[in-house]
């Protein structure tokens, strides 16, 4: 049989589409460091590929993310992903046991029904068509749901819905058109030719009843192939261009390339690879202050358009919980953070002022953070511990210090804050101390991250005072209180330190379980990097978390962080506590109790 | 004549002993709850009062006295615990389970004080020498020497102003009105005392609205040396030897300051009391947006409530002193005995 | 002379007919709770750069609303962005907000006038 004319916009869509994805992926691939692409080289052979391969499998089609977060999305995302896959391999395998040959024009499977007019004949024969049909059943019933959940998305959990341009609406039309018309097409063939299976040859049958068959047979195979060819052209400006880029996404990550702290050929994969679920419109808190134009969806895609403004980047508390739910795994926040470093690479400030003299020797350097020192008790009960458990310490920011540097790489300034840390760094190192004990999750951050401190523990004080109290240098004293755990942003999603604070927490009070913790905790709202939200819509937000806080009646909130602390302390009559204090009032009990007060201390430390 | 018309006052401070006393001499049948196991309120707990430096207890001995002369009824130690509406009239059921009739009710719950410990960068409750006007307040009544922690004398004293007043971070934009002039009497008081003490008022704005008090702050200036800084208080810390390290910027200077004291001495404003919010949502009253109950005209109907038969006394409307509070509670007896007469 | 920030400013009055409020008026517009600042000088007070170095926050401010822009960049860019000042003002002024913004502002003023 000659090509049909019809099977062109079919050919020519996906002649388009492949050659676009190769030039890209070139332009994406050049656009990373040598490193990472010196890597990409070593690991392709080994075992990082098979599981990459495993990953495209279990995310990109059956999307097991997305089961997870709400199965009825998953089933959607399944059935149409899945099902089209195996569409084509099963229609691929049809076309190759037919013609006993993997050599045969695309397009013959493609439209195998139009190519092979006869009915199906013996197993083989009948198994491929009843599959066929299955599979496209399976499909159908994917596209069902999408048309359903485009007019009513709450039926799927989600209150949101992304907001589409006309990329997307030219590639969903085509798409939501695409196996109607395959339906229809292979229909009106086995209408004519009986070759249908289960579906389409009812299908056919209904259609032959009402219409003239032998005219139609031609066109609707033209609507099916312009309608894939459409797809396919439109697929790069539309948001299908993540269904091909997820997997380069998957198997650039599982070769361990990283997000850096610039844009990059990986940043461009990223915001390529964002399918626009809107999964992340759900996890937003933005939404509590009624904003609604700044969440990570519309970023990404104000990024592929090159129309990013300083109100929307900046306007994000990056408290990462988009991140933990986004089905593709995109380092949303550090996307946010590169181009706010681009954004504002005109105006790192110098800092030509730090000088740095010599430090004091100490076991432990104490860093309490500038917003330790607007919650005074978070400090003093600190100091206290340190002193009651007698160890050698050093409080580098008791008078003075520059910023840890982590509010400037929220911002964007991250040459400024290199001098910061920096100045700091040396500060640290010059101390001799083993140990650095920080009193703010966001000083923990960059402590942790990007201060390079050879041979120094860095640890929050969470994890201090539960290594003391392991150690038996702090008595404890439970009360019968019923507290709450607020995970700060930055310590737990942030560096993944959940346990510690629920250990050392747990010894002392009863820790009530909230829906909403650990990796689905809630920002208090107070977070340093919004830069642009006013502080009513943070009261807002923070209202918000209270009133889940209220529902499980604690006696105290507790937390690990300043700015928490002080975020819920204006917002709300129950008491505030940060860990160190809890833990301090214990051991001040201790003191009490133990008659004459046992000190070797200063006379000051006695508590009255 | 007929029995006499029935007055519920809810709040027996200043506003509340005043109010009940004139009605009853009035003729009419006033019952007052209060939440206490006394009457007088916080006037009790003060010292002096500005501008005269009348000692507080003269004129609380002044209300009690109006009090015994016209014996009304006064419940102590009860809360209001429901309200049912009729017809121009109200029964107001207590927490002792009394139901009481009434014609007319007169909410005079007053206000509460700033929780100073909700601006922990002042250290307050986590620094022992640094204290409220409050205390300080309790302190000089008692007759007790003002002292440090430690019980040395202060050597230099800082009063902080606006300490939970015109603060949005608390959720309090208004001005509480009494403390800059509280501030001004009680550092006079201390220099006083304390005639070697240096004594510095933190500042953002003094507020002299009143006649005298001007020339109490002049005097203050004058006379007792006291230093006013134009700057608002940041944080406290406190040294190894427990004074306070106090940051400030001296705005009149442009320059940061810092300061070491023996005494911080926060000048703590009037919030509305938790009182004053249950009986809102009781009777169903419009607040204002700082909290404070709103009045039906707030220049010709100050003490008529949003709802008819309820009228405001006293500090339950918003920040007064101890004299505009009387002022208050009278034109409140006088608006009620028209009321009820017209009823 | 001394080279740092508002020193540079010569003794004389503020000259309000002469004022360039091309930078205030960005800033107002995009952060309006600039407006409500009662110089209490609380930010000034805890900003932990001045404990490094001479910076006055408040002050810049108003230099600003007074069209006194000569040095405010070498002045701003004491600042380390750390919050504080935010948390004890009283007014709840985005300051955060406001530098960033005249950080930015002042390279396109220095742009548009070169």
């Amino acid at each position: 049989m000659e090509t049909p004319l019809f099977t062109y916009p079919f050919s020519i869509g996906l002649m388009f589409i492949v050659s676009f994805l190769l030039v890209v992926t070139c332009i994406w691939l050049a656009a990373l460091s040598k490193s990472d692409r010196k890597l990409i080289l070593k690991k392709i052979p080994g075992p990082a590929s098979l599981k990459a391969i495993g990953e495209t499998f279990m995310e990109a089609l059956l999307h097991r993310k997305i089961f997870r977060k709400n199965p009825v999305l998953g089933y959607m995302h399944t059935s149409l992903a899945f099902g089209w896959f195996l569409l084509i391999v099963v229609g691929h395998l049809e076309a190759a046991v037919h013609y006993h040959t993997f050599s045969f024009p695309l397009w013959k499977s493609i439209f195998f029904r139009y190519a092979e007019p006869a009915p199906a004949t013996g197993f083989a024969g009948h198994f491929f068509a009843t599959s066929m049909d299955f599979l496209l059943l399976l499909i159908l019933s994917g596209v069902g749901l999408a048309y359903y959940k485009r007019f009513n998305s709450r039926a799927f959990g989600m209150k949101k819905t992304t907001q589409l341009k006309v990329g997307d609406r030219i590639a969903l039309t085509a798409l939501w058109l695409i196996f109607p018309l395959r339906l229809i097409a292979e229909g009106v063939s086995a209408g004519l030719h009986r070759n249908g299976s289960f579906l389409t040859q009812p299908t056919g049958n209904l259609l032959a009843a009402i219409l003239p068959l032998p005219l139609l047979e031609k066109p609707v195979w033209w609507a099916y192939s312009c309608a894939l060819g459409v797809f396919f052209v439109a697929m790069p400006v539309s948001r299908y261009m993540h269904i091909p880029v997820e997997v380069l996404l998957i198997f650039l990550r599982r070769y361990g390339v990283r997000s850096q702290k610039h844009v990059n050929g990986y940043t461009r994969v990223q915001v390529f690879s964002c399918s626009r679920c809107g999964i992340c419109l759900d996890s937003c808190q933005m939404n509590h202050a009624n904003i609604r134009n700044t969440q990570s969806v519309y970023v990404l895609k104000q990024i592929r358009g090159r129309r990013l403004s300083d109100e929307q980047l900046f306007n994000c508390l990056l408290c990462g919980r988009c991140q933990k739910d986004c089905p593709v795994g995109i380092d949303l926040n550090d996307i946010r953070i590169t181009q706010r470093i681009e954004s504002t690479a005109e105006y790192n400030s110098t800092y030509d002022y730090l000088k740095n003299g010599p430090s004091p020797q100490a076991d432990v350097v104490y860093f309490a953070g500038c917003m330790t020192h607007l919650t005074p008790s978070i400090k003093k009960s600190m100091q206290k511990l340190l002193n009651y458990a007698q160890v050698n310490y050093w409080f580098m920011d008791e008078h003075k210090a520059p910023c840890c540097g982590r509010p400037l790489i929220q911002a964007g300034q991250l040459e400024a804050a290199q001098k910061l840390i920096a100045n700091n760094r040396d500060k640290i190192m010059q101390s001799g101390a083993r140990t650095l004990v920080v009193s703010c999750p966001i000083c923990y951050k960059v402590f942790s991250e990007d201060y390079k401190l050879p041979n120094v523990r860095v640890m929050h004080h969470a994890e201090y005072l539960l290594e003391l109290v392991n150690q038996g240098l702090l008595p404890v004293h439970n009360s019968p209180k019923r507290v709450v755990y607020h995970d700060p942003c930055e310590l737990g999603r942030g560096s993944g330190i959940y346990d510690q604070p629920r250990q050392l927490l747990g010894q002392y009070v009863e820790l009530i379980t909230m829906k909403h913790e650990k990796e689905d905790a809630f920002c208090c709202g107070g977070s340093l990097s919004n830069i642009k939200i006013s502080m009513q819509e943070r009261d807002r937000i923070r209202d918000h978390v209270l009133e889940e806080f209220q529902q499980y009646r604690p006696d105290q909130v507790v937390t690990a962080c300043p700015l928490c602390k002080k975020t819920f302390t204006k917002g709300t009559e129950v008491e505030v506590r940060d860990l160190a204090e809890i833990v301090w009032e214990s051991v001040s009990q201790q003191i009490i109790a133990a008659q004459p007060p046992v000190k070797q201390l200063e006379p000051e430390e006695v508590p009255s | 004549m007929s029995k006499p018309k029935k007055v519920i006052t809810i709040g027996g401070g200043v506003a509340g002993t005043e109010v009940s006393s004139l009605l009853a001499e009035l003729g009419y049948d006033v019952t007052l709850i209060e939440k206490n196991s006394q009457t007088g309120g916080k006037l009790n707990g003060w010292s002096h009062l500005f501008p005269t430096g009348r000692p507080a207890a003269q004129v609380a001995e002044f209300l009690q006295h109006k009090v015994q002369r016209n014996s009304f009824k006064t419940i102590c130690q009860t809360d209001v615990s429901q309200v049912v509406f009729g017809n121009g009239s109200f029964l107001v059921k207590t927490s002792g389970d009394e139901r009481l009739p009434a014609d007319a009710v007169v909410i005079s719950t007053g206000f509460d004080i700033f929780d100073a410990t909700r601006k922990e960068e002042y250290g307050y409750s986590v620094y022992e020498n640094v204290i409220t006007s409050v205390d300080l307040e309790n302190r000089l009544k008692a007759g007790a020497p003002i002292t440090t922690a430690a019980g040395n004398k202060p050597c230099r004293i800082a009063f902080i102003h606006c300490v939970g007043s015109r603060d949005e971070k608390c959720g309090n934009h208004h001005c509480s009105k009494v403390c800059c002039v509280t501030g001004v009497k009680q550092a006079t008081e201390l220099a006083k005392q304390l005639p070697q003490a240096e004594i510095f008022c933190f500042y953002m704005d003094l507020r002299m609205f009143g006649l005298p008090y001007e020339s109490m702050y002049r005097e203050a200036q004058e006379k007792y040396n006291i230093q006013f800084i134009r700057g608002r208080l940041s944080e406290a810390a406190e040294n190894a030897d427990g004074t306070l390290q106090i940051k400030a910027e001296d705005t009149l200077s442009g320059r940061p300051l810092k300061m070491q004291v023996d005494l911080v001495v926060l000048l703590v404003g009037m919030v509305p009391g938790k009182n004053t919010a249950h009986m809102a949502d009781l009777f169903e009253l419009q607040r204002e947006p700082n909290g404070f109950l709103q009045t039906e005209d707030p220049h010709l109907f100050k003490n008529r409530s949003s709802r008819k038969g309820v009228f405001l006394a006293g500090t339950c409307t918003g920040p007064m002193t101890v004299d505009e509070t009387l002022d208050h509670a009278r034109s409140a007896a006088l608006d009620i005995h028209h009321y009820l007469q017209n009823k | 002379m001394n080279a740092f920030g508002f020193k540079l400013i010569e003794p004389r009055s503020i000259d309000f007919d002469q004022f360039d409020g091309r930078l205030l008026n960005e800033i107002l517009e995009k952060e309006p709770s600039f407006k409500i600042c009662l110089s209490c000088g609380g930010c000034t007070a805890t900003c932990n750069a001045g404990t490094l170095i001479d910076f006055n926050i408040r002050k810049m401010n108003l230099l600003l609303r007074r069209g006194e822009i000569t040095g405010l960049a070498r002045e701003i860019d004491k600042c380390m962005l750390c919050g504080k000042c935010m948390l004890v003002c009283p007014r709840g002024i985005n300051i955060r907000n406001v530098i960033m913004l005249l950080k930015k502002g002042l390279v396109q003023y220095r742009n548009e006038n070169i």
